[in-house]
C-alpha cells in the first residue's frame, strides 16, 4: 500500500503530471498542425487516451494495452528488430 | 546505501560509471549478454564477448571494489538466425564453468517470431540440463504482452523448470502480474523513455508487494542510467518507505535470487 496522503501525492506529484499533460496537450496540437496522413500509431494514441477518464486504478495497465499487440500465435518471421510503440495490425509489421 | 545492479552492461559503459555506481553504494553486479548494436558475424564474434564477460569486465569491476557476474546467451535480437544460433549453443557450454557465470541470460523474445520461440525453448533446455539460472528479457513496447505470455508458455511446457530460479526482467503494469502468477521472479527496468520510472516502479511495489521483485537500470548504449537504482530508492524514501523495505527491494531481493546459483557470494 501507499505510504501517502493524497495531499502528500498532490504536492510530489502534481507538477510533473501537469508538465507531463500539457507536453501531449503540445504533441497533439503539432500533430495537427503538421501536414499529411496520421498513421497507425495516433490511432492507438488516441485510444489510449480514453482510458485517462476510467475509474479504478488499471489506467497505465489499460494505456499499455491499448499499445499492445493483442494477437497470440509467433508472427512467421522477424520483420526488423526494433518495436515502434503501437501494433500496426495483422500482416503489416513495421520493418524496425 | 548499499545496493546491486542486477542488469547492467558494462562492456558499453565508462570506467567514470563504475566510479559513480561505487560511490552511490553498488556492491555488485550483474552483466547478461546482449545485442551489441549490431549483428555479430559468427560464432567466434561470441567467442570474444563471452571472454570480455568473464574474463575483462570482472576486473574492471574490481577496481572499484564491486563484484561482476554474468549471464551467457545470443539475444534474441540475434535469434532470427537459427543457424548463427546453433553455433553460438554450442560455444556457451565452454565458458559455463568460469567463475562468474550464474546462468543463462538474458533469452526471451523480441519480435516474437517463431524462430526466436525455437531458440529460446534451446536455452531453456540448455539451462535446464546444465542446472543453470535464467535470466529472460520480455520484448519491448507493443510486442511485450505477447512475448510474456508466450514466454510463459515455453517455461511452462519444459517440466524441468522451477519457476523461482528464473527471472522475468522488464515487467510492467500489465505483464507483472502473470509473471508473479506464474511463480517466477519479476524485475522492473527503469529507463528514462521506455519501460519504467522511478515513479511507477514503486507503485508497483506498493500494489504487488516486495516478494520476488527487483529493479535495475539495464543501463546499456541507448538512453539508461547507470544509477537508476539508488535514485529509485531515494523516491522511495521521500514516499516515507521505511528503510528495511528499500533494502529489501535493492539489496536483500537480487541477493535471494542471485545466491541461488552457489557462484553468487558477496
Ligand atoms: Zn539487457
Amino acid at each position: 500500500m501507499t505510504m501517502m496522503t493524497r495531499q502528500k501525492v498532490m504536492d510530489q506529484y502534481f507538477m510533473d503530471a501537469r508538465h507531463k499533460l500539457i507536453d501531449i496537450a503540445a504533441f497533439l496540437d503539432r500533430v495537427e498542425g503538421a501536414e499529411g496522413k496520421e498513421d497507425f500509431r495516433m490511432a492507438a494514441f488516441r485510444d489510449a487516451i480514453k482510458h485517462l477518464e476510467d475509474g479504478g486504478n488499471d489506467r497505465a495497465k489499460d494505456v499499455l494495452m491499448a499499445f499492445s499487440d493483442p494477437t497470440e500465435e509467433p508472427i512467421a518471421k522477424a520483420p526488423g528488430k526494433g518495436a515502434c510503440g503501437a501494433w500496426p495490425g495483422e500482416g503489416s509489421e513495421v520493418e524496425g | 546505501m548499499k545496493f546491486i545492479e542486477p542488469h547492467a552492461h558494462m562492456v558499453s559503459r565508462t570506467t567514470d560509471d563504475y566510479a559513480d555506481m561505487a560511490t552511490a553504494g553498488c556492491v555488485a553486479l550483474c552483466e547478461p549478454a546482449f545485442w551489441a548494436g549490431f549483428d555479430r558475424s559468427s560464432a567466434d564474434g561470441f567467442r570474444d564477448y563471452f571472454r570480455q564477460l568473464t574474463e575483462y569486465e570482472p576486473k574492471r569491476a574490481a577496481n572499484f571494489g564491486i563484484k561482476h557476474f554474468t549471464w551467457l546467451c545470443i539475444n534474441p535480437k540475434e535469434s532470427e538466425d537459427m543457424a548463427l544460433a546453433k553455433d553460438v549453443l554450442e560455444v556457451i557450454p565452454e565458458f559455463m564453468d568460469c567463475p562468474n557465470v550464474l546462468g543463462i541470460g538474458e533469452i526471451g523474445l523480441n519480435k516474437n517470431s517463431r524462430n526466436e520461440v525455437k531458440v529460446l525453448e534451446m536455452h531453456v533446455d540448455l539451462a535446464a540440463s546444465h542446472d543453470q539460472l535464467i535470466l529472460v528479457h520480455t520484448p519491448h513496447l507493443e510486442d511485450k504482452h505477447k512475448g510474456t505470455r508466450l514466454i510463459l508458455d515455453v517455461l511452462k511446457n519444459d517440466s524441468r523448470i522451477n519457476p523461482e530460479r528464473v527471472m522475468i526482467d522488464h515487467v510492467e503494469e500489465h505483464t507483472i502480474g502473470m509473471v508473479l502468477d506464474a511463480g517466477h521472479w519479476g524485475g522492473m527496468t527503469l529507463y528514462p523513455e521506455s519501460k519504467c520510472s522511478p515513479a511507477r516502479a514503486i507503485d508497483m511495489i506498493e500494489r504487488f508487494g516486495s516478494e520476488r521483485l527487483w529493479w535495475d537500470a539495464a543501463c546499456d548504449w541507448g538512453p539508461s542510467v547507470p544509477l537508476a537504482v539508488p535514485r529509485t530508492a531515494v523516491e522511495m524514501r521521500r514516499r516515507g518507505h521505511e528503510e528495511a523495505l528499500i533494502e529489501k527491494v535493492i539489496f536483500e531481493n537480487p541477493k535471494t535470487f542471485l545466491s541461488q546459483s552457489e557462484r553468487f557470494v558477496i
